[in-house]
């Protein structure tokens, strides 16, 4: 009885180390890419995060908010002062009260988060069928576990993992079948296909290569600082390591006193 | 003291001479942590993670208080506010990076630092005081550190609330009224940030006074040593400033860099992806989990199938601790001069970390089947084999002074 018992908890300490893979769920593990921002050294690629700002202005905005992230944000992405007054301009947004105690709409300014495509929940639901397209500020991060480019590969896998749903198996109305979304019914019908954006300079607007760009700029819009974090990381590192090495020959001169 | 003349420069300063006449602040300093305290001659480099957790402490209250000039505690504005700090506010990032890893910093040395006690009997006579006062630092820190995590207002702020609030539901009778009274209404709602906020920001200063009394029971007998036997005489001492002092510092450069790998290249590894949507009273995460220095001790809750048990167990798993100068029956301090108390040591250890990754994990199939073995080891090893091991273990002979080994293996 107790050898019996002794086995099963033996058994159960090496199953238990290999099982963390089926307890993820069904959906496989996205392929990691090799984005540019992911390393020590990493930094966004400008042309990339234009390109991906293109591909959510065009498709995901339609249903997406983001409400975090203001048109001034879209200098750090390469943009020009002058070209973001004017993309802002593009866009209506309610303000007031004004002084007659009326709201009314004017053009965008470059301090403006962008505007969301539906005035509340209740009414992003409405159009969506009765599912609430997520704001998108955070998804990047909301989406990985905090290492480099795992929320990316994540969405990217998901934007291209739309396909025919397997024999037999029993989608929901209205829903689509993706390979990595989790139990592979997801409400989102496919958002992009092949040329459905226009890329600036030229880039061929594949699948893939919307779903790479607009990964990359969703990265940057949860966390527009990965730049300037790891640039000082750099430095305060070479301090500590200068400064924690003065500290050891210090203390080495000291002790040495004791003998 | 030989280290006198090494302040007496500085003691002699007019002004200084000056001030000390009518606040003898540097003297009381030179006892607490200068040329004044008296220190064992042989702590090895786990007693560096004293003063990294005052460290800790610091660093925590200074972010903090900084972080509230930008925050918001109303359940509509609080997801906001962080993310206004995120993006807008200058080195807000860095700020809030800093604190939310500073409290896992913080928990990494100080359970470094109960681990160290365990192993050399930190805790035995004359140190009960010491230790108890420790393990107060220790429940406040996590009342602290539980009631920071929910003023994000995330997903896992809100539900972790929801689930540990309710813990206390278990108890009969008074268990429902305790739980409206936590939360201030009838769901973990915006009174229950409002109270949550208040009490983050009291209770670590609660913390920085019960540190000060640690530290003055600390003092009483000094530091216990790698050896667990008492010094002798002054050949065993050496003034804990300079040469504690540096070696402090030193152990300050290593945890920073360590702590800034961390920060600046893995700011989020250590928290839950699930924070990073805002809190939704109406959407359960799949699965609800605290942070990873609660895992052990939320392995241990659920490990019981009922929930009062679980919970009275979750909590006698911390309170079994005040008990440990009487459980450990042995006279020997030090794990170095106990043959099987070392080894059930680390047995202990590898316990408690299955415990940390089986609470992270959904409470089923092997995964509980770890858990339970890990909780029912837990207890077993400190209500039964802890005074057992002490009646029955022949420690290995003791030196009979600090000096006595030091001195021996400098001649080697």
């Amino acid at each position: 009885m107790i050898s019996k018992s002794m086995r099963a908890i033996v058994a159960a300490l090496v199953i238990g180390a290999t099982a963390p893979a089926l307890a993820a769920g069904d959906a496989p593990k996205p392929p990691a890419q090799n984005w540019s921002f992911k390393g020590p050294f990493g930094t966004f690629d400008r042309a990339e995060l234009q390109r991906g700002y293109q591909v959510y202005k065009e498709v995901c905005a339609a249903c997406h908010s983001m409400k975090y992230v203001a048109f001034r944000n879209l200098r750090d992405i390469g943009f020009s002062e002058a070209e973001v007054k004017a993309l802002a301009a593009t866009f209506e947004v309610t303000d007031g009260p004004n002084d007659a105690g009326d709201m009314f709409q004017r053009p965008g300014l470059p301090q403006d988060k962008f505007p969301s495509p539906f005035p509340n929940e209740k009414a992003a639901r409405a159009s969506n069928g009765g599912a609430y397209p997520l704001d998108l500020s955070l998804i990047a991060k909301a989406r990985g576990h905090g290492y480099d480019g795992d929320g990316a590969d994540y969405l990217r896998a998901l934007l291209t993992g739309y396909q025919d749903a397997p024999a037999g198996f029993a989608l929901g109305e209205g829903l689509s079948y993706n390979a990595y979304f989790p139990g592979h019914q997801i409400a989102m019908p496919k958002p992009l296909n092949e040329d459905q954006v226009t890329y600036a300079d030229g880039t061929k607007a594949t699948v893939e290569q919307m779903a790479h760009d607009v990964s990359a700029f969703l990265t940057w819009a949860a966390e527009p600082k990965l730049e300037e974090r790891k640039r000082m990381g750099f430095k305060v590192i070479i301090f500590l390591l200068v400064l924690t090495g003065l500290f050891f020959a210090a203390k080495k001169r000291i002790w040495a006193k004791l003998h | 003291m030989a280290d006198n003349t090494a302040n007496s420069g500085f003691m002699n300063n007019p002004v200084v001479k000056w001030i000390e006449y009518r606040l003898p602040v540097f003297s009381t300093l030179d006892h607490m942590v200068g040329s004044q305290y008296p220190t064992p001659k042989n702590l090895s480099y786990w007693w560096n993670f004293g003063s990294l957790a005052g460290l800790c402490l610091v660093i925590q209250i200074l972010t903090g208080i900084v972080l509230v000039m930008h925050y918001t505690p109303h359940t509509t504005l609080a997801f906001d506010s962080v993310e206004h700090i995120m993006r807008d506010v200058n080195y807000g990032w860095l700020l809030r990076y800093m604190h939310a890893n500073g409290a896992s910093m913080f928990f990494i040395v100080v359970y470094i630092h109960i681990f160290r006690g365990l192993y050399y009997g930190s805790y035995k006579s004359p140190r009960e005081i010491l230790w108890f006062l420790g393990l107060i630092i220790f429940l406040l820190m996590m009342a602290t550190a539980f009631m920071g995590y929910v003023l994000p207002w995330g997903q896992m702020s809100f539900w972790g609330a929801t689930v540990i609030t309710n813990l206390f539901s278990a108890f009969p009778i008074v268990g429902e009224p305790i739980v409206t009274w936590l939360w201030g209404g009838f769901a973990v709602d915006n009174p229950t940030l409002n109270r949550f906020f208040s009490l983050h920001y009291l209770l670590p200063f609660v913390i920085v006074g019960i540190v000060i009394l640690h530290v003055l029971a600390l003092h009483q007998h000094g530091s216990n040593n790698p050896m667990g036997i008492d010094t002798k005489g002054p050949q065993d001492r050496i003034p804990f400033h300079p040469y504690y002092t540096i070696k402090d510092a030193f152990g300050v450069g290593v945890f920073l860099i360590f702590f800034a790998l961390v920060l600046f290249y893995f700011p989020n590894v250590l928290g839950h992806p699930d924070n990073y949507v805002p809190a939704n009273p109406l959407v359960t995460p799949a699965h609800i989990v605290p942070e990873w220095y609660f895992l052990p001790f939320y392995a241990i809750l659920r490990s019981v199938p009922d929930k009062l048990g679980g919970v009275l167990l979750m909590f006698g798993a911390i309170l079994i601790l005040f008990l440990l100068p009487w459980l450990d029956t042995s006279k020997v301090r030090s794990a170095k001069f106990r043959p099987i108390y070392k080894q059930l040591f680390w047995v202990f250890v590898l316990v408690c970390a299955l415990l940390t990754w089986a609470g992270g994990k959904p409470a089923e199939g092997y995964y509980l089947i770890v858990a339970r073995f890990c909780t029912a080891y837990y207890f077993l090893h400190l209500l039964v084999l802890m005074p057992l091991v002490g009646w029955f273990e022949k420690p290995l002979k003791l030196p009979s002074s600090i000096s006595e080994p030091v001195l021996a293996s400098d001649k080697a």
